[in-house]
């Protein structure tokens, strides 16, 4: 009997072990989370981030002839979860990582160089990653939240001029909320306008029933929003209880998907959002995704998802890894590279006009290349605003006022490299 | 029949009071000294590979042993219940962060001491309410201290230092040339840190609870007006227990930060993290230190174990793995309060008891 016992041990362990390693496939691990609070909007972005994949193993055998392997980690947007999903991709060559988590980012930031794998948070993560001098191993194309939040600036000076407005600004209570604010301490005196916070922490998301008071009492001139999760459609039907108007109200690119307003429907006509690429299903890419993925049904993805604001997004995620992997290959000659090799491919990929049209992304996405210096690419946003139904491009691309963001990144780039003794920069030729 | 005490006789009053005075305990505790501090550290955990067993299994468990070690004495030793354990460790990590930046030269080790220190001062504080209100009013009092040092390692960004981010970032330390926090450290050398601080703190709270203080917990515990008629004032007692529990968990906060996580925001500290450990204390044993020791082990590392082998095993993805952990640590808790609510530390008492007999019941 103890015998038995313990051979089916060793036996189990040896399965185990063996199961565990598996090389020779492009391994791209992606933090997501279907479970928790946030589970609406993670279950889009990583059925997005997957099935882009999938759809290149299913449609062209993989990048250059190799496989790739996309390994979820299940992370609930819990800050700790990170460490223990960062931990199980080491030790099998992952490509690069995709926390998405601002929080996340921040605890696996200072481990990158030492690991040499890259990290990519796309659209989110810490804004002055953007300077590629100071983070060698970040990258946050195709823009940061500084950026961003210039390229609204701008939106709302061009509706109604920035001058003696007012603007509340409400946001989830944590590094991703918090990011911007600098931009709004710095521009607020140059450009003439007040503004007021409006911290929501993350378990009142659900009950910002006081600060829609403050709001009523303030009367700001336009609203801004840096939300997360079931706080979007929440204070989207906060601000139609408290008859704020909704034109006024503008979301940044994770406050405006269609899991949050979807829910409010024809209520919600009205609300703008900032995003860097369009929805819809009329793009080649994401057509590709539906024919050789959704509709043969290798995917969790109901047919709602492809089209949807943070499922596209996330394909162009994916797509853009996809693409850095391809440019890594071709400049190393490796077919199966290594996370060095990944960063090289980041900092080295074209993705103009005819390049995006070839991969099926042309009118969703701006063009973008690589670089060296510039971690962040373009930077360029759009507004989009809720038709009742649907997400409907209002404007054409706002360029961030590149002088305020660039300098503001320096300078935060500069402080967390002072913070972090001995942190490891690169010289850009 | 494995288990057996026959023929060991104790001819000193220091044997009969020695930590171990069973021979097959030390055999016991030799075993586990052998897993914890070479057999794993070397060869990892069977199907898991050594950096993950390393960083999101060991390092974590003994950090969360020193937290439930410092619960249990607030709440199993003197019987005063706590809701803001996560709270108190926060204070341990964001003093200890301070503490590391305003002296930069400082050993990283007397930092984490540091701030346990801090954070004892601080439990004191909140415990005042204790003096006068018992159980679930006390209980609500530290909830009240829960939310308010949520709100302060959020609203006083001194406490971060500006940092934008408001995040809390590590900073490089090395001692004797070998590299002891931020991201250039080995995950072995931050697991014997962890590890040498909880030794070190289980031999200390093992004395104090046998000592005098201890005992006038207990007593506080059991019934606190005949304890104040045999002349224990509640005033030390109490405070006492309050700092002397604050003080391991802000250490085990401090080493949360620095020795694991890497970075940490506010979240890390909130109310759910809370009733982890409390839980922790619960499922281990009320009142026990070897109760600490299984129910972090319980709570912690059977989720993480079961959700690894389930991806790289069976194949089951994620988030499924992370619904049915939570499913059945949910369950494991029911039937371990229903069946046995002095938890683990009781069943491990008994099935002691029953190994002296096996295989002959009597």
């Amino acid at each position: 009997m103890k015998k038995t016992i313990i051979s089916a041990f060793v036996a189990v362990s040896t399965l185990i072990t063996t199961v565990g390693m598996s090389f020779g496939d492009l391994l791209v691990p992606v933090m997501t989370y279907r479970v928790g609070p946030f589970a609406a909007n993670g279950t889009q972005n990583a059925n997005g981030f997957v099935d882009y994949l999938t759809m290149l193993n299913e449609r062209d055998g993989g990048i250059n002839g190799v496989k790739i392997k996309v390994e979820e980690c299940e992370t609930g947007y819990k800050a700790e979860k990170g460490v223990e999903c960062y931990e199980s991709y080491r030790g099998k060559n992952p490509l690069v990582h995709t926390p998405n988590s601002t929080g996340i980012t921040l605890q696996i930031l200072a481990k990158a160089p030492e690991d040499k794998t890259p990290i990519l948070t796309m659209g989110y993560g810490l804004s002055a990653a953007a300077k590629g001098e100071t983070f060698p191993w970040a990258f946050n194309y195709p823009t940061s939240y500084f950026s961003q939040m210039t390229s609204i600036l701008k939106y709302i000076d061009s509706q109604t001029g920035l001058k003696d407005q007012k603007i509340g600004f409400i946001f989830l209570e944590s590094g991703y909320g918090r990011e911007p604010i600098p931009v709004l301490e710095q521009l607020a005196p140059k450009f003439g306008f007040e503004y007021f916070l409006l911290p929501v922490a993350g378990k009142d998301a659900q009950n910002q029933s006081s600060h829609w008071l403050t709001v009523r009492k303030e009367k700001p001139d336009w609203m801004i929003m840096w939300g997360w999760g079931v706080m979007n459609p929440t204070a989207v039907k906060a601000a139609i209880k408290s008859r704020y108007p909704l034109d006024r109200f503008v979301g940044n690119w994770w406050s405006a998907g269609d899991v949050d307003l979807g829910p409010i429907g024809e209520a919600g006509k009205g609300y703008k959002g900032a995003t860097f690429n369009a929805t819809g299903t009329d793009f080649p890419a994401v057509q590709d995704v539906i024919k050789y993925v959704v509709s043969k049904g290798i995917t969790k993805t109901g047919s709602e998802g492809p089209g949807t604001v943070l499922y596209n997004r996330a394909l162009w995620n994916a797509a853009l890894i996809a693409e850095a992997i391809k440019t890594a290959q071709d400049i190393t000659g490796k077919k199966e590279i290594t996370g060095e090799d990944m960063r090289i491919g980041l900092e080295n990929f074209v993705l103009d006009e005819a390049r995006l049209k070839e991969l099926g992304f042309a009118g969703m996405v701006a063009p973008i290349v690589g670089s060296c210096k510039d971690h962040e690419g373009a930077g360029a946003a759009f507004i989009q605003q809720w038709d009742g139904s649907k997400w409907v491009k209002i404007t054409d691309a706002i360029d961030p006022m590149k002088d305020i963001a660039q300098e503001m990144l320096t300078k935060a780039a500069a402080q967390y490299a002072s913070n972090n003794a001995g942190w490891t920069t690169q010289t850009c030729k | 029949m494995y288990f057996r005490e026959t023929g060991q006789f104790k001819s000193k009053y220091k044997e009969e009071l020695a930590a171990f005075p069973i021979f097959e305990d030390k055999i016991g505790i030799a075993i586990a000294a052998l897993l914890a501090f070479v057999l794993i550290p070397i060869f990892g955990l069977p199907g898991l590979s050594w950096d993950f067993t390393m960083s999101a299994v060991m390092i974590p468990v003994v950090i969360f042993t020193i937290t439930t070690l410092g619960l249990n004495i607030l709440l199993g030793f003197a019987g005063q219940i706590s809701l803001g354990t996560a709270a108190f460790m926060g204070v341990g990590a964001y003093s200890c962060y301070k503490i590391m930046t305003i002296f930069p030269d400082l050993n990283a080790l007397i930092c984490v001491v540091l701030s346990g220190v801090v954070t004892a001062f601080v439990g004191t504080i909140f415990g005042l309410p204790s003096l006068r209100i018992k159980g679930f009013y006390l209980m609500v009092a530290t909830l009240a201290a829960q939310f308010f040092l949520e709100w302060a390692f959020i609203r006083i960004p001194w406490l971060y230092n500006y940092n934008i981010s408001g995040a809390i970032e590590v900073p490089y330390k090395e001692m004797f040339g070998i590299v002891l926090t931020g991201a250039k450290s080995e995950p072995l050398t931050r697991y014997f840190v962890c590890l040498g601080f909880l030794v070190v703190l289980t031999w200390l709270a093992s004395n104090v609870i046998r000592g005098r203080i201890g005992r006038s917990w207990m007593m506080i515990r059991d019934m606190d007006i005949a304890a104040e008629l045999i002349g224990v004032r509640p005033l030390t007692a109490k405070l006492s227990a309050f700092a002397f529990s604050s003080f391991y968990i802000g250490i085990s906060g401090a080493l949360m930060v620095f020795f694991w996580l890497g970075a940490a925001e506010v979240e890390s500290f909130d109310i759910n993290h809370s009733f982890t450990y409390l839980f922790m204390v619960i499922i281990g044993g009320l009142g026990s230190i070897t109760g600490c020791y299984f129910g972090a082990i319980l709570v912690w590392v059977i989720p993480v174990i079961l959700k690894e082998y389930g991806k790289s095993v069976f194949g089951i993805d994620a988030f499924v793995m992370e619904n049915f952990t939570t499913i059945l640590l949910g369950v494991v808790m029911v039937v371990i309060l229903i069946v046995e609510p002095h938890g683990l530390a009781r069943i491990w008492q008994i099935a002691k008891q029953k190994l002296r007999l096996w295989p002959f019941p009597y």
